[in-house]
């Protein structure tokens, strides 16, 4: 594989103050150049602590980040030109237009005036702005707020593009099209990192995951690998009427063929399995005679390998 | 593109220039858009100001002989007009500073986190601040400009106007106009966005009624205490520097001090206010 687009080494930050925190504590990441890279977390893991200062807009307290090669420390002014970021708020300026906010960005960036109106134009076009573009970023909704500021932040052509929580408060028809609109970058070769606390979203968009908690990275890999990594495709959670015997129950389970780890969890148990025509039947059967009240089968998803790296759920 | 782009100094530069360019463009861009506000802000103040205590009040009293400030004027041979000129174009610099720095910020560094665009540009973030107060520069010198007519036409006693050296006009514009928008700048990034408004009773109005703006400086020579107090604020330096150029026949302070002073507190406001920036942006 070719050199890290984003490149973070022993990252660390603290906030001084009252009672100092530790928003990110020890963080190593490499993002591959073309991919969609997330980082899922809960409330207060660090996501946007280590975003801020991939984007040189804070000062780690130990540790470097090399985007495209350059240090985002030494050198913040050069970092940016390869970097684009959405922040987890709105942030356009509401002095300008809908086309000037993107036609200003590329001046910003060193793009002559007939250059900037093309590339405006053309963004527009591709984020379906461009019968809005006259208007003020107060009148438009969260949605197009939010495809006007992706639009705005890779007007300059950034090597990678930083989302922080980009679904946040977007209604599902305008999270598909920003996902749609994620997945076109991608076609065009801009490395996307973004943070986000919706599983689905992680699963379904991300090509590679880094699952963080408390400032640390607990795992990072593909959502697939992710998920084998729970040891099964299949979870039946048997809801036992009291507690007879369950130590049998497990030990028996165990023996049939397909079922690759038994789990007790509260009031019952947790069977994890290959997909195998008749295994369920065996369960349910084994399970009957042990007093099975209720069975409910899920597939392992990001919230059960986060539940099983921290204990805890991922929304609390 | 990568690596060895940072370390052309030429390079470097041509692109830090293209940016701030580029910052400048988007302001005047939002600076023609209200024009007509920006007028109307500039001119109502000196418009009033000039209106009650030139034209009407003179009319009022028969003549403005009777109050200690115009016979001070009358000595330098103005009426209270000449006192006036350079101290309304002093508050219409200082005042265009505030309004072009300070209110943004504390808007943009509030609830909408504006600047966070500007900010991203590939520009060190001082520079942005800097910006900021260039721009700000242009709008005072602009807003000076539009008082002077106001301040010379309206009085009701003809204002004696004098330019001996415009060599030092010039300067004393640039460094005022400067200095305005630092004090703006320093103003914007350390007190609270939700707090702006309480700017205007705290500093704003005490600077002006102690900054030399309705009196000379050397009027003050009665109050030595006063005198002496009122030296803290840089909006002495800017109307005195005003009337040493334009109206320098009712006295003012030697020129090199003015000189000396707009300079220190122009190089003191800016390293604060650059300082309350970066500590804004950055965490
Ligand atoms: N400017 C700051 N000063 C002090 N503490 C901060 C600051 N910014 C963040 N923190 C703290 O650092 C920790 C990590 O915050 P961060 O915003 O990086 O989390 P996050 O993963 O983005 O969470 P969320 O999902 O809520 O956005 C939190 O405990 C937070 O309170
Ligand atoms: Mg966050």
């Amino acid at each position: 594989m070719s050199e890290p687009i984003v490149d973070i080494l022993g990252l660390r930050k603290v906030y001084n103050g009252k009672n100092s925190v530790t928003a990110v504590d020890g963080i190593d990441l490499h993002v591959p150049s073309g991919l969609i890279y997330g980082l899922l977390g809960p409330n207060g893991a660090g996501k946007t602590t280590t975003i801020s200062i991939a984007t040189t807009r804070a000062i780690p307290t130990a540790g470097s980040v090399r985007i495209a090669g350059i240090d985002v420390v030494a050198h913040p002014a050069l970092a940016r030109r390869s970097i684009g970021v959405v922040p987890q708020f709105n942030t356009l300026d509401r002095s300008c237009t809908v086309a000037e906010n993107i036609y200003f960005h590329c001046r910003y960036f060193g793009l002559a005036k007939t250059e900037a109106t093309a590339r405006t134009a053309q963004l527009l076009d591709q984020f379906r702005l461009s019968d809005r573009a006259a208007a003020y970023p107060q009148a438009l909704s969260g949605g197009l707020a939010q495809r006007l500021q992706i639009a705005r932040a890779i007007a300059h052509r950034p090597r990678v593009l930083f989302l922080d929580e980009p679904s946040a408060g977007l209604d599902p028809q305008s999270r598909i099209a920003m996902w749609e609109a994620v997945q076109g970058l991608r076609g065009e070769g801009i490395t996307v990192v973004l943070t986000t606390h919706y599983m689905e979203e992680a699963d379904e968009l991300c090509d590679r995951l880094a699952i963080i908690d408390h400032g640390k990275i607990l795992i990072e890999d593909t959502p697939a690998a992710l998920k084998a990594s729970i040891g099964g495709d299949k979870i039946y959670d048997l809801r036992m009427c009291g507690v007879r015997d369950s130590g049998i129950l497990e030990r028996n389970l165990q023996t049939i063929e397909g079922v690759t780890r038994v789990e007790v969890i509260d009031g019952g148990l947790r069977v994890l399995a290959r997909a195998k025509d008749g295994l369920l039947a065996n369960v349910v059967t084994m399970a009957n005679e042990f007093g099975l009240r209720d069975l409910t089968t899920t597939e392992p998803s990001l919230e059960t390998v986060f539940i099983r790296l921290t204990g805890r759920d991922l929304r609390e | 593109m990568s690596t060895d782009v940072g370390k052309r100094s030429d390079v470097r530069w041509a692109i830090y220039s293209l940016a701030f360019f580029g910052l400048m463009q988007r302001d005047l861009r939002v600076l023609t858009r209200e024009v007509v506000p920006f007028v109307i802000r500039v001119a109502m103040n000196p418009l009033l100001f000039l209106f009650v205590f030139t034209y009407v009040m003179p009319h009022m009293t028969g003549g403005s002989k009777g109050s200690p400030v115009a016979n001070m004027a009358a000595a330098g041979g103005g009426g209270f007009g000449t006192i006036l000129l350079p101290g309304l174009m002093a508050v219409a610099i200082m005042f265009s500073g505030i309004a072009a720095v300070a209110l943004p910020l504390a808007q943009e560094f509030g609830v909408t986190r504006e600047i966070d665009d500007r900010v991203m540009c590939p520009l060190p973030i001082g520079a942005v601040a800097i910006e900021k107060i260039f721009f700000s520069a242009i709008q005072s010198i602009i807003a000076a400009a539009v008082v002077f007519p106001l301040a010379y036409y309206i009085p009701s006693t003809p204002v004696l106007a004098h330019v001996s050296s415009w060599w030092f006009l010039i300067t004393v514009l640039l460094l005022a106009s400067l200095l305005a928008g630092a004090l703006g700048l320093t103003i914007g990034t350390l007190v609270q966005p939700k707090q702006i408004g309480l700017i205007f009773g705290v500093v704003i109005v005490p600077i002006t009624f102690l900054g030399c703006v309705y009196y000379p400086w050397a009027a003050l020579k009665s109050i030595k205490w006063l005198q002496i107090g009122v030296l803290i604020n840089p909006i002495v330096y800017i109307s005195e520097g005003m009337r040493a150029a334009l109206t320098p026949a009712t006295g003012h302070m030697p020129e090199s001090m003015i000189l000396a002073m707009l300079l220190f507190f122009l190089a003191l406001l800016t390293w604060i206010g650059l300082r309350g920036f970066a500590r804004r942006v950055l965490s």
